[in-house]
């Protein structure tokens, strides 16, 4: 029996050795000799990897089944489309029936408007009438297509070269509308990774632009020079080694949110040391600061090519509607083609265009406004002096005056509610209508709400001390009760 | 779906490809010259990095005549076009004082509301002169005149729904309200070519951004399918509220959108439809009220209506139309009724006007007649362009009609050929389409006259000769369709 375990292993042994002694065995390739061991080499080597190869072990995915997806659709309930609708939702603000100047008829009676910001007194001003309906009956409303595709009307062209010419800029941009203005420039020049420095009490369609850029912002205090410049020591620290980094500081010159004034010499200085690209907004101080008129650097002295980017939205001091970017013609340029809110979206309507060009001319033609807009916030001022409860927390130059209660009542709501009280009782006893700062559930800014009047070249001084005297009287009842 | 030929797809991509390596070898050259020169930017990166603006530099720039050409009248059907010239190779142009009058097929003037109107323009002007040509002031602060609530009860009426907000502007319309609407946690689902003021305002609003492929309800319902099965991202919470972003005539492709079953899908699943008619309110279905009346879906199951002036009213802003508490909530929280000046009041008259018209509220019928000549207009001039052998996207009656191109040498050849025969057409490119599918983008209106476009069929058929864009065989043979074509989508 052994034996033949012998036998058998033995033939099968000699049989290997013949195998692998075989004379194909014996190919010669590339000069090497090949045995008839290296094929079990091979094989080996074949093995491992191919267990190498193998994945380690996963349970296995099970996607779902039709029925387990119909069954979650099913079930899934969406949340309202709105949230529930509160009393303080409810607000309706009056209705005006006659043009926005500094007196105008609300219900039948007249009121004196501190709620427009008609810096220049150029709301129903003749001229502009004048022009604007000569443009009407020529273009028409509408100008029916954006810039590239035949909506670029001659006056379009006039404006902007009028308004660089104005500013003493190369060139400059119409945008259609106040807020697309700052909203498209900034992601035209902040790509990602880009760093940005703003200032915390931007309005928010600068916040909205900050966020459509994808850029790193950085936020400092509220017009605290001292905060920026930390932050901006910050920021080059960090970042040494990027040389391809663009880094811009964006500032208003008036904000809108609390009526302070940039103080733009400062600002200059730290971008020179720190080499930053400044984006100043001036849609407050167009037509309303500076001996002409020319802004915050005629205001500031601070020549005005060296501002990268400036904007200003038209709503204000030119009375009429619109946008306009200037700076210099690389800026522009760009501009042009990549600037979403220029690019894809219909042109400013002719006659607001005109309208434009006019103010200007109104405005070169007559300086004195600007002198008698600052004589009228110095007599606001005087008959604001003194009123109980609430503090004056503008600055004397700018045109907006901005009360804030002096003891907030712990919440911005609770604030809101208390003013709202006061500029309606003020409507309804005094004629005097003023406006209290709202925001929306959007807005990122922490600054506190308050009452802000837009004060005029056009109001006379009775406008201005009858609305000081309503002021305190108001405040003193309504707030003596929340002390 | 537009099916491109073999040939021609190739020949784009080496075109494209040739002005690639062309632009590349003048960057390099413009890299050695500055250095030579020294830069002057001292310390400051520069505004533009390197490929961000090659398209500009070196494509665009070349056919820049084709773009922006400014005009000296209002953009009616016929129009006075301001000539240009540039001494430096089309790198700045300037005005001269030659002006030319050509037939105006590029302006969004649908109803021929572009010029001064009859029944309008005095209207305007006295409200002109009555509230003046801006409020200077938010609407919640001082903004609001008695018109700006006639004109919304007057939009609510016209759209069919309880009640309407205006603003300013359509691009900042949508920007503003997305987020105002949906946050983070939320998903927006939206078709792949739609606008940018709505890619931008879903960008915005934080919320989870998702595509379904162009028009597809199908895709539509396998994406929300999907996505309310999977939940959010990474988390797998449910989703606190799904939108469907859609839009009624697609400018680009000139196609209408399937509404129906869009909104058969979305009541399903329960999810909000947002429908943007920029272009289709006023110039498409009986009466003018847009696709909903066109295709006949009711106003009450669309959530959210949106809409444009510019267009078919001939004037400027944006509308939002939905429920009474929806509107209410829009004045409460939407940062462009809180923060951006109202819409100026002629324009405001300009709507209200114009409305009246087209209801036929101003005693005569010619509101009535403009939709019937529009869409008589465009339903002729598309079946002659079809017959001619043009490859003509879009459906029946939309007043939009894209034309292919293809090719980029044929773009500017296809606009300055058409300028010599007196006709402004409008050509579009790469990166509003895309790369491959440029195109020539028609609008008609209701104030052409049939002379004029058997005028503007003439010089197409004249020049789409010259620079070989028949790419379908003109009727009546049509035997070689479907050979060797490439489907693109």
């Amino acid at each position: 029996m052994a034996s033949v375990a012998m036998d058998m292993l033995k033939a099968a042994s000699d049989w290997l050795t013949f195998a692998f002694d075989a004379p194909f065995a014996r190919a010669v390739v590339f000069g090497v000799n090949i045995g008839g061991h290296l094929f079990v080499e091979g094989l080996l080597v074949v093995v491992i990897i191919f267990l190498l190869s193998q994945k380690s072990y996963k349970p296995p995915k099970r996607p779902l089944t039709k029925k387990e997806i119909d069954e979650l659709c099913d079930e899934w309930v969406p949340e309202p489309l709105i949230p529930k609708i509160t009393d303080d939702m409810k607000y309706e603000p009056p209705a005006l029936e006659s043009a926005a100047g500094p007196h105008t008829l609300i219900n039948g009676t007249e009121v004196i408007n501190f709620a427009s910001a008609n810096y220049l007194g150029l709301v129903g001003h003749g001229k502009l009438l004048e022009a604007c309906t000569r443009s009407l009956e020529k273009y028409g409303v509408g100008s029916c297509g954006p810039r590239g595709f035949y909506g670029t009307i001659d006056v379009h062209l006039d404006c902007e070269a009028r308004i660089a010419k104005f500013l003493g800029t190369p060139d400059s941009i119409l945008y259609s509308y106040g807020l697309s203005t700052m909203f498209s420039a900034i992601p035209a020049f902040c790509k990602k990774g880009d760093v940005i420095v703003v200032d915390e009490g931007v309005h928010w369609a600068i916040q909205n632009g900050l966020q459509l850029s994808r850029s790193t912002v950085v936020y400092f205090k509220h017009n605290d020079m001292e905060s920026l410049r930390n932050m901006l020591e910050k920021v080059t620290q960090e970042n040494k080694r990027a040389k391809k980094l663009r880094r811009y500081i964006v500032v208003e010159a008036v904000y809108q949110n609390s009526g302070q004034i940039a103080p733009l010499d400062e600002i200059v200085r730290l971008k020179e040391k720190y080499r930053f690209r400044v984006l100043l907004d001036e849609s407050n101080s167009l037509g309303a600061l500076g001996s002409t008129g020319r802004g915050l650097t005629e205001y500031c002295k601070v020549p005005v090519d060296k501002i990268d980017i400036i904007t200003a939205a038209m709503g204000h001091a030119l009375a009429t509607e619109g946008g306009v970017c200037t700076g210099n013609a690389r800026v522009i340029d760009h501009q042009r083609l990549s600037s979403s809110g220029y690019v894809f979206s219909a042109s400013l309507p002719p006659y607001l265009a005109t309208a434009a060009i006019t103010a200007i001319d109104i405005l070169e033609k007559n300086p004195d406004l600007i002198t008698k807009l600052k004589k009228n916030v110095g007599t606001l001022w005087k008959g604001l002096s003194g009123i109980q409860g609430l503090e004056i927390a503008s600055d004397p130059a700018s045109p907006i005056v901005f009360l804030q209660l002096k003891k907030s009542t712990g919440s911005s709501k609770g604030d809101l509610q208390v003013l709202e009280e006061i500029a309606h009782r003020v409507l309804k006893e005094d004629t005097v209508f003023v406006a209290t700062s709202r925001r929306s559930t959007l807005d990122k800014c922490k600054l506190p709400v308050g009452i802000r009047l837009f004060v005029s070249a056009a109001h006379t001084e009775d406008d201005l001390m009858k609305a000081g005297e309503s002021l305190k009287r108001v405040a003193a009842l309504a707030l003596n009760g929340h002390d | 779906m537009i099916t491109i030929p073999y040939l021609t797809a190739l020949t784009t991509y080496f075109s494209y490809g040739l002005l690639f390596v062309f632009g590349q070898f003048r960057d390099f050259f413009r890299k050695i010259a500055d250095w030579w020169l020294g830069s002057n930017l001292q310390g400051y990166a520069p505004i533009c990095l390197g490929l961000e603006d090659f398209y500009t530099r070196r494509l665009y720039l070349r056919i820049q005549d084709c773009f922006g050409r400014p005009i000296a009248s209002p953009p009616d059907s016929w129009v006075d076009l301001v000539e240009r010239v540039s001494k430096d190779n089309n790198k700045t142009l300037q005005r001269t004082a030659k002006i030319s009058r050509c037939l105006n097929l590029g302006s969004y003037n649908y109803l021929g509301f572009a010029a001064a109107d009859e029944y309008c323009t005095p209207r305007v002007i006295e409200s002109l002169k009555r509230f003046s040509p801006s409020t200077c002031s938010t609407r919640v602060d001082g903004g609001t005149t008695t018109l700006h609530n006639e004109l919304e009860e007057v939009v609510a009426n016209f759209v069919g729904k309880p009640a309407a907000i205006v603003f300013g502007m359509g691009y900042v319309t949508n920007s503003a309200v997305l987020p105002a609407l949906i946050g983070k946690g939320g998903l927006i689902i939206s078709d792949s070519l739609n606008h940018n003021s709505i890619v931008n305002g879903a960008r915005g609003s934080g919320a989870t951004v998702r595509v379904f492929q162009h028009n597809m309800p199908d895709h539509l319902e396998k994406v929300l399918r999907e996505q309310i099965a999977e939940g959010q991202p990474r988390t797998h919470r449910p989703w606190k509220k799904i939108m469907v972003l859609v839009e009624g005539i697609y400018s680009m492709e000139g196609e209408l959108c399937k509404l129906p079953e869009i909104v058969a899908i979305c009541k399903k699943y329960r999810a909000y439809v947002y429908l943007d008619e920029a272009h289709s309110i006023g110039a498409i279905g009986k009466t003018g009220r847009g696709v909903c009346e066109l295709l006949g879906v009711d106003t009450a199951d669309v959530d959210i209506l949106m809409g444009t002036f510019t267009k078919s009213f001939g004037s400027c802003g944006g509308y939002i139309a939905g429920s009474k508490e929806l509107i209410q909530y829009m004045k409460y929280s939407c940062p462009a009724h809180l923060y951006a000046t109202s819409i100026s009041p002629p324009a405001a008259q300009q709507i209200i006007s114009a409305i009246r018209v087209i209801l036929g509220e101003d005693g005569t019928s010619r509101g009535a007649q403009k939709l019937a000549r529009i869409r008589e207009n465009s339903n002729f001039f598309r079946s002659e362009l079809q017959k001619m052998g043009f490859e003509v996207l879009g459906d029946n009656d939309s007043p939009v009609m894209p034309v292919m191109l293809y090719n980029p040498a044929k773009i500017p050849a296809f606009s300055r050929e058409c300028l010599k025969n007196q006709v402004a057409v409008v050509t579009v490119a790469f990166p509003a389409t895309p790369l491959l599918l440029a195109r020539a983008r028609i609008c008609i209106s209701a104030s052409h006259t049939r002379e004029d476009l058997i005028k503007a069929l003439e010089v197409f058929s004249k020049v789409g000769d010259l620079i070989g864009i028949k790419y379908f065989p003109a009727e009546p043979d049509k035997q070689q369709q479907d050979d060797g074509r490439v489907k693109l989508e």
